[in-house]
């Protein structure tokens, strides 16, 4: 080409255009202005990788945009264009991101500016929260060299004893996604943070003039006490400016609901391990996303052993939920119907107003039994109503102060989040914002569709719009500026749990892609700049703190992970209203359509996490998809069946999904799940399943009638994990997997498990000549089916303990995944009120092991402590082991399932676990990891390990304590105890395998009084 | 023995030889397929087909290699599909050279004397297909030399009490011996190709195989006895091999494989799809090349005859299993027997019972057993019926074991099924080469089939 | 008689390998190597192109060592199979292997009966093929242009000049007595 056409820009225009259709946001090229203050103001990596920005190829023009290279997005199912686009996309990632040593410059206790005192391979804990919705989950995190690498409970914090929550877990990929924003962007170029603070300073002083009436503050659910103080501070400085909060899955109706019967907005906490009778409106308190929902597992799981004295379990609700499953009284009604039924209800313990006479009289008088044991537990999708029944009702059975607590709101600004978004729309429209803020979310893909947020935005009624958000989400691409948000593992923060307590935020890690958190930006709009989160942080807590020396309460803070005294105390309130008006629509025609938070990524904010979308959701298994959920009468009236594509139609819009038929779904009703359907999630989370959004309006949060469902005739692939779901099969013979009796059954029966277990002296030969008496340790395991409540967590720290790889939904399909510990879900009973069952299944270690012996190069077999080892470097893959395993727990790689390449995953994985290569078999090895570490330290210290010091990971995470792990060799250990106990039976028994993992049988307490309708269940099952 | 100078009464009814042979004769006719027949087209353009084929095969072992074995369909629960149903199948179409070289050697067959000699080609080219299975199928295939017990740096030694190290010991001794016992059956014939070879090359050739082999009466003795002793020691041999292979199922928990009876319907499953085998090879082979004279139809009719009864053995396995699964009580097998007639997979098991065990049963009536047409097209429902024997007791077995929850279907890809059609490619690009360089029946045994051959004892006495 | 026999000692140092008798038939051969042995000509051997009964013993030729070295054969491999298993799985590398005792005897039938066969088969080729001289590169019969139709359909007598009752004259003489096709010197 001619020297003229090489000077003529026309070449980066192209790379402009190639550019574009990764990010349609306009472009513009750098000019050398920029490039100046860019180089000025980045350090070390950054400014290398400033560089490669300036010679601006326009490959990298390109990957500035998405961290890596587009198609990439089959980094999971398409193996053939990973390599060469993997270490291009890497090669840029290490650019930025130098080496493991990031440690934070700002002092974290207990680390003290002594490198010396970091022992290489010796991992360090440190207590921090992980904030979901507001309420922050307290945990500890572990830290290689100063890589964060697990996440676990808080055992002291009050709000977590040591359980967790499946986000908080896997919130440690998260903090590793090589797709996340990566740099500050204007208008898709690359801008610095003084850039940012420059562009803001004129407007900002302008608004100053008018007290900041054109500024508007856009957060999700605040709980921070600094943050609030903060955007107080600024408000009271600008009166003009309004704060808006916005979250799709609000607890309005919660807060409703006690303005109705309190006048007040209080949170309402309640405390199970006193309460004899549960009764559930709708909720699903043992699962994840509910506050409070691991201390509530914690005292419900503690309160099932039928040795002492058993709680009983009634659910009422609308969609089939974990909680629902461990029922002992399972009601499935519509979501509309269950006002009704309350108020019914309400009558009937005594509150004065009168509905439909339907509520179970056996339930009230079980109810009025246990005044003050018993406690009415409200979901946070009824509407406003109920909750103010369910309040009336705790009073009238006398469980106020007892098993209910109210408290102060933990949210620090408890408006209504559907009125607060609709008041900043119509600002918008009206031209009255001038700066719109938005603090994380994604308020573009997930406002109600009615508000029409997303194109509000996109119109240029509103000048400046300044987003804050870790991806480059839906919401980014609408605002031109886009601040990549800091990890809550990368900045200085701080939250209250459901209780009130508040916890430290403190960060492991500097960011590593230089992100910002919501307090700097805060503080810029205050013209504070340069002050660091840490600062803000410590200074708010100076000044709330009395006492005298401020170093040892913020040391002391730190290392508990919580600020002592900061629990809200329980306040009396009075109840206001004794009757509350229905406020339900009149029930229109067509299905009642349901929209529920989904199981594993929840409203959508981790939709690129590739472990909650591989986990399998705890009712249906399924992964990486949500699917339109119909109850079997209506699938069978539709002739519906599995893989069929339906259109959902309401109120005028349209969505297409498959539908999955749930046992036990309630009839004529549909239940779709948030979260999917994301344009610009990642390259895990794009394109995923189907968008229910577009069908949420703000007058029907939750659910409405009028809902149609046609057939298209198209077929759809659901990955399910598990291929069958009840323990009975197509011939009609029950396998007795999941023992379980009622506790009448069980109190004069209590060796019901044990039938079928062959008597020890079953066999020619002499017990193994290898007397594992003579050793130290023989490790065992018993899993209590009563405690467990299905919630995933074990799944999630399993893999995060042992780098378990994620293969994606079409080796899922294919059924490859590689989870070492599943819970497998049954149903029992009639297809539309079934028994469910959870159990959870990692390796059996088996004694008499059927893979062991199969194998020809002797990849696995025994230790001299009894565990089933796993040799991964002599095996070569025959696969007989797992053919010949009854569990079916090992699992193989197929295919090359682990990624090698991405940098960011190299930090993130467990140092002490061997990353799998193709072609080998893995499974649960009981965390062997773990062991010989403890193992180790007790032998330099001379002793032996203690009972209960060893966890294994799927143990330490569980939040119901249903797994215990231990020496058998110890008479006195957990396990032993538990091994003891009548319920415990091996899966399988008659196999003879010998199964070091054993399980406690279920026994369910169902109220006598409802027996006979349990009997003729029972009775359904068996033909 | 095998080569000895009666025609036995019995055997009198149908010549085992048209009449009117003489030793050189039989000499000219079969020697001559080799060395002087021009190679026909038809031959070049088969030999293209098959060879093609054979690299369908290479390319697919190649993937395989590069890719790992996700590229096939099996899973967990189903962790063995295409590849170990192929490894049995084919291993047991060899047994039938074997047996008949071997077993009917023993037992004075004469007939056998014209078909053995492919049949045991069949069984190499079978067993090296079936080799390559085991192999492939690891997940780490360079790696699989671990599977035998040799000194090692690691320390490691292979369990042998693992069915899979069994396999390993029994296949490569079944590869070694077939090959020995077929080689030293044509010593004598490669003399006879060296001595008439016009060409002075091929001469030397075969006279490098040959040895110098020059029918000294001393060698004829040691040669009788070492192949007496061959056929002796292959017949147990052959029937260690399929019990070996059933043990890979039989020694597993899984319902369905977990059976004492395995061995014995193994061997005779194997034995049946073998001889079905040599009937689909005979019967073309014997048309084009015109040996009607050696292959007559008393050798068709006796294979079929040897099929019909293998086949009602295996009948009586299948009737045992579905017994046993009913008798024992045993929820599980009684579950696998119901799985198998209305489970997702019972097309696949109605077929095996119709092509296994109904459609053969035809073979009682002569009118079957004496058309060319027939017996061809019964072998061929007969190879795809075993095929599907195995693979209903890998795949249906494994699919649904002990825990409902786990489990899985089998879905086979694209690749599984080029990797089986190229083993085809591998079997017949071997036999296409066998009948052009090799004479493809034993001339020297033929010749003591002739009533020349004979020696009368009043001659010794004379004079 | 000795198996391992001075017959088949490859050519001696006399121009002379012996006489070679052509007949057409097996009859003819076994007639006229019986009375070839019994006028007291012992180093003889005769050539077909197959197995004749009786023709071994008729040159006095009664048994030969082939059973034995398969026997031996079969033993060795019998027993280093067991040795070695047992060696691995009790001596040097005793593993607990889902609960089965180190000497799982059963399991080590297998691999015992496979080698046991496969050493016994190879003995018994590679044994009749050594007691046999072969292979053999060269050997003077094949001088003689006749003997092509050795492995086709004629048959021949060839008493050694080696034989102490070896003469050329008297020798030619007494074969013509049995009515050969034809009568050659093969030379060494």
């Amino acid at each position: 080409m001619s020297m003229d056409e090489q000077t003529n820009p026309v070449p980066a225009k192209v790379g402009a255009k190639a550019g574009a259709d990764v990010c349609p946001s306009k472009r513009k090229q750098l000019d050398l202005a920029t490039a100046r203050e860019q180089i000025e103001d980045t350090t070390g990596p950054e400014y290398w990788r400033s560089l490669q920005e300036l010679a601006g190829s326009d490959e990298f023009q390109e990957m500035l945009h998405r961290e890596f290279p587009k198609g990439a997005s089959e980094w999971i199912d398409d193996f053939s264009r990973r390599g060469f686009l993997k270490t291009m996309g890497a090669s840029l990632a290490l650019a930025g991101l130098t080496g493991c040593t990031r440690m934070p410059n700002t002092e974290i206790v207990p680390y003290v500016r002594q490198p010396e005192n970091v022992i290489p391979g010796r991992p360090k804990f440190y207590a921090t929260a992980f904030t979901l919705g507001g309420y922050a989950s307290p945990i500890l995190v572990e830290s290689n060299m100063f890589r964060p690498t697990k996440i676990e409970g808080n055992p002291q914090h009050p709000a977590s004893l040591g359980g967790t929550d499946v986000y908080a877990q896997a919130s440690i990929l998260d903090l590793y996604d090589p797709d996340r924003a990566q740099s500050i962007t204007y208008m898709g170029d690359v801008r610095s943070w003084n850039a940012l603070m420059d562009a803001l300073r004129g407007p900002m002083s302008a608004e100053k003039s008018m007290a900041g009436g054109g500024v508007r503050i856009l957060t999700q659910t605040v709980s921070s006490p600094t943050l609030a103080a903060q955007i107080h501070d600024y408000l009271g400085a600008n009166p003009q400016a309004k704060w808006h909060v916005y979250e799709p899955i609000s607890r309005d109706n919660v807060m409703e609901g006690a303005k109705r019967a309190f006048g007040e907005p209080v949170e309402t906490r309640y405390d199970l391990s006193k309460a004899d009778v549960i009764l559930s409106l709708d909720a699903d308190f043992l699962y994840a996303g509910f506050p409070g929902s691991a201390r509530y597992t914690r005292d419900f799981a503690a309160r099932r052993n039928p040795d002492a004295n058993m709680n009983r379990l009634y659910v009422v609700e609308s969609t089939p939920s974990s909680t629902g499953m461990k029922a002992d009284h399972h009601l499935p009604v519509h979501s509309s119907d269950i006002a009704g039924f309350a108020r019914s209800l309400a009558s009937a313990v005594g509150v004065s107003g009168n509905g439909p006479e339907f509520a179970i009289a056996a339930l009230t008088k079980d109810l009025q039994a246990h005044k003050g044991s018993s406690v009415v537990i409200p979901g946070d999708h009824q509407p406003p109503a109920v909750h103010a029944l369910a309040h009336a009702i705790n009073h009238a059975l006398g469980n106020v102060g007892k098993t209910v607590f109210y408290t102060d709101p933990v949210d620090a600004n408890p408006v209504n989040r559907g009125e607060s978004l609709k008041a900043l729309v119509d600002d918008m429209r009206a031209g009255k914002v001038d700066l719109l803020v938005i603090l994380g979310g994604n308020p573009a893909y997930d406002a109600p569709a009615d508000l029409e947020f997303a194109s509000a935005l996109k119109s240029n009624a509103v000048e400046l719009k300044v987003f804050l958000g870790s991806h480059r989400n839906e919401t980014a691409e609408l605002c031109q500026w886009h601040v990549p948000e800091a990890h809550y593992l990368e900045s200085w923060s701080d939250a209250r749990a459901y209780d009130g307590t508040v916890s430290i935020v403190q960060p492991l890690i500097e960011p590593l892609y230089g992100g910002k958190s919501a307090h700097e930006v805060v503080a810029i709009l205050a013209g504070q700049s340069g002050t660091t989160p840490h600062d803000l942080i410590q200074s708010y807590w100076q000044k709330e703190h009395s006492g005298a020396d401020f170093d040892a309460f913020w040391r002391k803070s730190l290392h508990d992970g919580w600020i002592e005294g900061t629990t809200y105390a329980p306040k009396n309130v009075t109840l206001k209203a004794a009757s509350f008006p229905a406020s339900q629509p009149a029930p229109g025609s067509g299905y009642e359509l349901n929209f529920r938070r989904d199981p594993s990524i929840y409203d959508g904010r981790f939709s690129n996490n590739g472990w909650l979308q591989e986990l399998p959701k705890p009712l249906t298994k399924l992964t990486w998809d949500n699917p339109i959920m119909i109850g079997p009468a209506l699938a069978e009236r539709l002739k519906l069946t599995f893989k069929d594509v339906v259109e959902l139609e309401f109120n005028g819009k349209k969505a297409k999904g498959a539908v999955w038929i749930q046992a036990g779904h309630p009839d004529n009703a549909i239940t779709v799940f948030f979260g999917y359907g994301r344009t610009r999630a990642g390259r895990v989370g794009t394109g995923t399943g189907f968008d229910v959004f577009p069908l949420r309006t703000s007058q029907t949060p939750w659910f409405a009638d009028g809902a149609k469902l046609t057939a298209t005739g198209e077929t759809y692939n659901l990955a399910s994990t598990q291929g069958y779901q009840t323990m009975e099969t197509p011939n009609g013979s029950e396998r007795p997997l999941v023992q379980e009796r009622s506790l009448e059954e069980y109190r004069k029966e209590p060796n019901f498990a044990k039938e079928g277990e062959p008597p020890e002296d079953l066999t020619l030969l002499k017990p193994w000549l290898f007397e594992y008496a003579k050793e130290t340790y023989s490790w065992g395991m018993a899993i209590d089916l009563n405690s467990c409540v299905g919630c995933n967590n074990c799944i999630i720290a399993c893999q995060s303990e042992n780098n378990i790889a994620v293969v994606g939904k079409e080796q899922t399909l294919k059924g490859r995944h590689m989870h070492w510990l599943r819970v497998d879900a049954y149903y029992n009973g009639s297809r539309d009120n079934p028994k469910g069952f959870f159990q959870p299944v990692p390796c059996m270690q088996c004694e008499n092991a059927p893979c062991e012996l199969v194998c020809p190069v002797q990849a696995t077999l025994h230790s001299s402590e009894g565990l089933n080892d796993m040799v991964y470097n002599r095996c070569v893959g025959t696969r007989y082991c797992s053919n010949n395993c009854p569990y079916k727990v090992r699992r193989f790689n197929f295919l090359l399932f682990q990624d090698w390449e991405t940098p960011q995953f190299k930090l993130m994985r467990n140092p002490d676990v061997t990353i799998r290569s193709r072609g080998v078999m893995e499974k649960c090895t009981y965390c062997v990891q773990r062991i010989s570490e403890h193992r180790i330290d007790a032998e330099r210290a001379d002793t032996t390990i203690k009972d209960g010091e060893l966890q294994t990971a799927c143990q330490q995470s569980c939040p119901a304590n249903a797994i215990v792990f231990g020496n058998l060799n110890d008479p006195n250990s957990q396990v032993n105890k538990w091994k003891a106990q009548a319920r415990n039976y091996s899966l399988l028994a008659e196999l003879n395998t010998r199964p070091r993992t054993t399980y406690l049988a279920e026994v369910r307490n169902p109220n006598p009084e409802l027996e006979e309708s349990r009997a003729e269940a029972r009775t359904e099952s068996r033909t | 023995m095998a080569t000895n100078t009666q025609i036995p009464v019995a055997d009198r009814r149908v010549p085992v030889i048209a009449p009117g042979h003489t030793f050189s004769t039989i000499t000219e006719k079969i020697s001559n397929i080799v060395l002087t027949r021009p190679v026909s087209l038809g031959w070049i353009l088969g030999f293209l087909i098959v060879f093609g084929m054979l690299n369908m095969l290479t390319g697919a072992l190649g993937y395989l290699f590069i890719k790992g074995t996700g590229i096939w369909g099996i899973n967990i629960p189903v962790g063995w599909g295409f590849a170990i149903i192929n490894f049995v199948w084919w291993i047991g179409i060899g047994h039938a050279g074997t047996l008949i070289s071997a077993i009917l050697a023993l037992l004075r067959q004469t007939w056998r004397n014209s078909i053995n000699r492919f049949a045991e080609a069949m069984t190499l080219f079978a067993v090296a297909c079936a080799g390559i299975f085991p192999l492939a199928h690891t997940g780490r295939p360079w790696l699989a030399y671990w599977l035998f017990p040799y000194p090692n740096t690691m320390r490691y030694w292979p369990n042998f009490r693992s069915p899979l190290v069994w396999d390993v010991f029994a296949v490569s001794t079944y590869l070694t011996i077939s090959l020995v016992f077929w080689f030293v059956g044509l010593i004598p014939d490669l003399a006879t190709l060296r001595d008439r070879a016009e060409n002075p090359w091929v001469a030397r050739i075969y006279g490098l195989l040959a040895m110098g082999w020059r029918g000294s009466a001393r060698h004829w003795h040691r040669y009788e006895t070492a192949y007496l002793l061959l056929a002796g020691l292959a017949t147990p041999l052959v029937l260690s091999v399929h019990t070996v292979v059933s043990f890979d199922f039989a020694v597993g928990i899984v319902p369905g494989w977990h059976t004492t009876i395995f061995p014995p319907y193994f061997v005779a499953g194997a034995i049946y799809s073998g001889f079905a085998m040599v009937l689909c090879l005979a019967i073309p082979i014997r048309a084009i090349y015109k040996l009607q004279d050696f292959i007559t139809m008393r050798h068709l009719e006796n294979s079929a005859k040897v099929m019909l009864a293998t086949g009602l053995i295996v009948a009586y396995g299948y009737g045992m299993e579905g017994f046993m699964g009913w008798y024992s009580g045993n929820q599980f097998d009684s579950f696998l027997l119901w799985n198998r007639f209305h489970g997702p997979y019972k097309f696949a098991y109605l077929a095996l019972l119709a092509c296994n065990i109904f459609i053969p049963q035809v073979l009682w009536l002569k009118k079957f057993r004496v058309s060319t047409g027939w017996l061809w097209i019964i072998s061929f429902i007969v190879l795809v019926g075993m095929w599907l024997e195995r693979f209903i007791i890998i795949v249906v077995s494994l699919s649904r074991d002990f825990l409902t929850s786990s489990w899985g279907m089998y879905y086979p890809t694209k690749w599984d099924w080029i990797t089986f059609c190229g083993t085809f490619g591998l079997f017949l690009t071997g036999m296409w080469l066998f009948v052009r360089v090799l004479p493809a029946i034993s001339i020297f045994e033929l010749r003591t089939l002739l009533p020349e051959a004979q020696v009368h004892e009043s001659a010794e006495v004379k004079q | 008689m000795s198996d391992v026999s001075v017959y088949e000692s490859p050519i001696p140092d006399s121009p002379i390998y012996g006489l070679m008798a052509e007949f057409d038939s097996a009859q003819e051969l076994v007639a006229a190597a019986h009375k070839t042995h019994e006028a007291g000509y012992k180093k003889i051997d005769a050539y077909s192109p197959f197995p004749i009964e009786g023709l071994a013993e008729a040159i006095g030729f009664h048994k030969n060592r082939v059973a034995l070295v398969v026997l031996i054969g079969g033993l060795v491999g019998l027993i280093s199979a067991y040795s070695l298993q047992y060696w691995v799985a009790v001596i040097t590398y005793p593993t607990n292997i889902g609960g089965r005792p180190y000497h799982s005897w059963p399991s080590f039938i297998i691999v015992t009966f496979e080698l046991t066969i496969l050493f016994g088969g190879l003995s018994s080729a590679i044994g009749m093929l050594a007691l046999n001289g072969l292979p053999m590169p060269y050997h003077p019969v094949f001088n003689v242009p006749e003997f092509a139709k050795a492995s086709e359909n004629k048959f021949f007598l060839v008493v050694f000049s080696s034989d102490p009752n070896y003469d050329a004259a008297r020798t030619r003489a007494f074969l013509s007595d049995l009515a050969p096709r034809m009568i050659a010197e093969v030379p060494s």
